[in-house]
């Protein structure tokens, strides 16, 4: 079990400065995030794409962004968890008991939930039938590429994972890539790449189709195609692979006893804290009257909320406020004074 | 004003006055249409705005940017008639203009 001042959920542009304010005012900290990276949509959406409404940088990308977010918080030693998502939040006398898909467990007075739309999941195939296969012979994700050698597996969508795997499973498997259109978006070299393999009959492409069902009782017998003209094809095949990239869902969220309208949720903006008391909510994820979802809103709901975490994390101390640019205090804490 | 006519896929049809300059997207967000998500906020990074659009009006909608059409790859049930609304800005010649919403965005 992990003991700390306040856990933050959410590891994107809101979540590390937040975690940069409650480090500044002498609070431990914990991060979680559902991702395998710090940057939340800055790194997962548009990590190329320039913003060009930070306060005081003129341009920047979202790799940019969060790469400087991290740096300031070098001088701080804070603990990342990350691939993991928290699942369960409950009341622990002064504490919220906080527990990941892990098992990981934290005991907080403070959780501030800075989860943007909620977490990124893979987005999944239409077709019911699929669901019964998932994670048996149909997958979003590959976890171990043996379990493919010498068995056919069709892979479908038009980015740099479907068509990396494609190219990948090819040497041991037959594979069968399938796509919506002609075109596709992923590296240039991995598209030539796979299109020499079509050439020469190595691996087959089928563009202008989608997944229209799946048979099989056990196992996936064979799947049906659908093409843009409405005619549809039969395709034997023992695996199925879907990379349609990802979306974003409240999740667990939604259990927490939140107050929670069209997916924010609702937060008093005197300390962004929400209808439960030491649980906080900034950034994207928080609506008030007058809300703006830019990352600088973001920024400020997390400095509010971080002083409005001190209360619970020490509530024999008061509160001062200082600034970086005079306190030694602060100063010492980012290691800018012995 | 232009008219835009939004369809859920229960069939129920609401059209709405929406001022040019505004996307198809922000329409429905604006008036409460059921079935437009718009998670990433019109930004063209998530594809939960996305619509069908009548035939007959598929050559008179602006032409698609390269980084749509990608988007739409991971749109739920992708159609030769699908756009992201967030990528319809709303004018004069836009006026009639119908939409089906699909059934579900993710």
């Amino acid at each position: 079990m992990i003991n700390t001042d306040a856990l933050i959920i959410g590891a994107g542009p809101t979540g590390l400065f937040t975690a940069h304010q409650l480090k500044l005012i002498g609070l431990s900290c914990e991060v979680v995030d559902n991702l395998d990276k710090v940057g939340g949509q800055c790194i997962e959406l548009y990590p190329d794409k320039p913003i060009y409404d930070i306060p005081a940088v003129p341009e920047c990308t979202g790799e940019e962004l969060t790469n400087n977010l991290i740096k300031q918080l070098k001088p701080f030693d804070i603990k990342f968890h990350l691939n993991e998502r928290v699942d369960e939040v409950k009341r622990d006398n002064n504490n919220w008991f906080v527990k990941t898909n892990n098992d990981k467990i934290f005991l907080t007075p403070n959780v501030i939930i800075a989860g943007g739309v909620g977490s990124f999941e893979p987005r999944k195939f239409s077709p019911k039938e699929c669901e019964k296969f998932e994670n048996k012979y149909l997958f979003y994700a590959v976890k171990d590429k043996k379990i493919f050698e010498g068995k056919t597996v069709t892979i479908f969508g038009g980015g740099d994972s479907a068509l990396d795997w494609a190219v990948e499973l090819s040497k041991n498997s037959k594979v069968n890539l399938v796509h919506r259109r002609d075109e596709f978006r992923g590296a240039e070299s991995t598209v030539n790449k796979m299109k020499e393999l079509v050439n020469s009959e190595r691996m087959n492409l089928f563009t202008k189709y989608q997944l229209n069902n799946v048979r099989g009782s056990d196992q996936i017998q064979s799947i049906d195609l659908k093409h843009d003209d409405g005619q549809t094809k039969n395709l034997e095949t023992d695996y199925v692979l879907g990379f349609f990239g990802l979306i974003m869902q409240l999740g667990p969220i939604a259990e927490w006893g939140l107050n929670i309208d069209k997916k924010t949720i609702s937060v008093d903006t005197k300390n962004f804290e929400t209808n439960q008391k030491g649980i906080y909510a900034v950034g994207d994820i928080c609506s008030y009257p007058g809300k703006l979802k830019l990352i600088l809103s973001g920024f400020h709901e997390g400095a509010l909320a971080a002083r409005a975490c001190f209360k619970l994390a020490r509530p024999n101390e008061k509160y001062r406020f200082e600034f970086t640019t005079t306190s030694s205090k602060l100063l010492k804490r980012l290691g800018k004074k012995e | 004003m232009p008219k835009i006519t939004y369809i859920t896929h229960n069939k129920e049809s609401h059209t709405i006055e929406v001022q040019n300059g505004l996307t198809v997207m922000e329409g429905a967000v604006q008036n409460d249409i059921p079935g437009i998500d718009a998670d990433c906020g019109g930004g063209m990074a998530c594809a939960t705005c996305h619509v069908y659009v009548k035939e007959d009006w598929l050559d008179k909608l602006p032409k698609k940017e390269d980084g749509e059409e990608d988007m739409l790859d991971m749109a739920f049930e992708p159609k030769p008639n699908s756009r992201l609304s967030c990528q319809l800005t709303v004018s004069d010649k836009l006026d009639g203009l119908i939409v089906d919403i699909p059934s579900k965005q993710t």
